[in-house]
């Protein structure tokens, strides 16, 4: 930052701010009654001008102790923590970053009016210097909104996926020591990792000996796949159950055989019944009409 | 049609292979590949674009509708940055892999395919290219 001390020890910024908290105030809300686009169908005006009230006291109280550089001050964090519910709060009642981000901008124009007012004619330099530390200041401010916008919509995201890992690995039992794990949607490494525990540990949980992995709602199998489901029988072979490979459709057979895998000694069935009357006949179990 | 249809798209990350196959699965069934071929093309990009991601750090596909006298067809064009590869008539050999994996997915893209170009060269990165015809 080329922010030096002097600069701001020089600036009417603080006293400013001070002097004019209200009429600030007043000419901010009317700024973002024109500005703030749905801010008002979506926010009371009281509401509002609280939040706007608290905003300029902890931004005046801010640029008391530590200037106009919000960079890793303490004197800051407050009105940084203000911001993060802020924009929390927003993105939660459907406002975009944008509308979010112009809470903050709409601050400027009240702002310099003020500042042009306080320096006078004379004195442009300074003036332009007032302007230019207020423009970056309430620029980073804005802009910490949108992180924190992003940063919120993340988490979604991450949550997101860790359920979709938990949702799509059901291990079920079919009968007493026959497993089925239908397996939807892609299979990638960090899934099939998940698949594959699972289905070892139902086989120790269950003492199952035999499980029939479904692999109808597997949008395509190519060579990872392939390797994936040949190492999960493996393991689930070492750990004493045989493994049947059910749901092949048609398409996915004519590629497994394009692409040259081999499933070797691994028996693979056409549907899930037909795997789980496999799976019957080799425990010498069969279901009867009553 | 003068409209070439034409989309690319990066890959850094393994749910970009994702991002890619149903890319090509959508263009292959809009021009009207029937559901096997529409796999077959689906796999072998999904083979190219993964090999590009383990083998050459990441790179980018191309996926475009090829137009050629009455005939329709999708090509793919996956490039990367990587290490290139030593000897191509080794890496299109089934079951010789220079990593983990089974060794089938060069050549089984070949064999998924109808058209099939290899350019790579070591240190210059690879560029592989399918086209499957309608």
């Amino acid at each position: 930052m080329t922010t030096s001390p002097q600069n701001s020890a020089d600036s009417r910024l603080p006293l400013v701010i001070e002097k004019n908290l209200d009429r600030i105030l007043d000419t901010w809300i009317s700024e973002l009654q024109v500005d703030g686009g749905r801010l008002l169908n979506l926010i009371r005006e009281s509401e509002l001008r609280e939040q706007a009230s608290r905003f300029l006291d902890l931004l005046r109280k801010a640029i008391k102790v530590a200037g106009v550089n919000p960079e890793k001050t303490a004197a800051y964090d407050e009105l940084r923590d203000l911001l993060d519910e802020l924009s929390r709060s927003r993105s939660e009642q459907g406002f975009t970053p944008t509308e979010t981000a112009t809470f903050v901008f709409s601050l400027k124009r009240p702002l310099f009016r003020e500042l042009k007012e306080a320096h006078g004619d004379n004195d442009t330099t300074a003036l332009l210097d007032d302007i230019w530390q207020a423009t970056m200041l309430l620029d980073r401010l804005g802009l910490n909104t949108t992180e924190v916008f992003i940063n919120t919509r993340e988490a979604i995201i991450q949550r997101q996926q860790q359920d979709l890992l938990e949702l799509s690995t059901p291990v079920v039992s079919l009968w007493n020591g026959i497993l089925a794990l239908p397996v939807i949607g892609t299979l990638d490494s960090e899934r099939t990792q998940t698949v594959m525990e699972s289905l070892l540990q139902k086989i120790v949980a269950t003492g199952s000996d035999i499980a029939i992995i479904d692999i109808t709602g597997v949008p395509a199998v190519d060579t990872l796949v392939a390797q994936h489901l040949l190492k999960t029988v493996t393991a689930a072979r070492l750990m004493g159950a045989e493994c049947i490979i059910s749901g092949i459709r048609p398409q996915i057979a004519q590629t497994i055989v394009h692409l040259g895998v081999e499933l070797g000694n691994v028996t693979t069935k056409g549907t899930l019944a037909d795997a789980f009357a496999l799976a019957l006949k080799k425990k010498r179990q069969k279901v009867q009409d009553i | 049609m003068s409209g070439n249809e034409h989309l690319q798209l990066s890959i850094s990350t393994e749910p970009d292979v994702v991002y890619v196959r149903q890319a090509v699965r959508k263009l292959a069934s809009e021009i009207g590949f029937s559901l096997i071929d529409q796999t077959k093309l689906v796999t072998a990009a999904s083979e190219l674009a993964r090999n590009a991601l383990i083998y050459g750090g990441g790179g980018m596909a191309t996926i475009e509708k090829k137009q050629q006298g009455t005939r329709t067809g999708v090509c793919l064009t996956i490039q990367d940055q990587g290490p290139g590869i030593e000897n191509i008539e080794k890496a299109l050999e089934d079951g010789y892999s220079t990593g983990s994996g089974l060794g089938l997915g060069l050549g089984g893209a070949r064999r998924l395919s109808n058209e099939f170009e290899v350019k790579s060269a070591p240190g210059e990165g690879t560029t592989v290219s399918i086209t499957r015809w309608l």
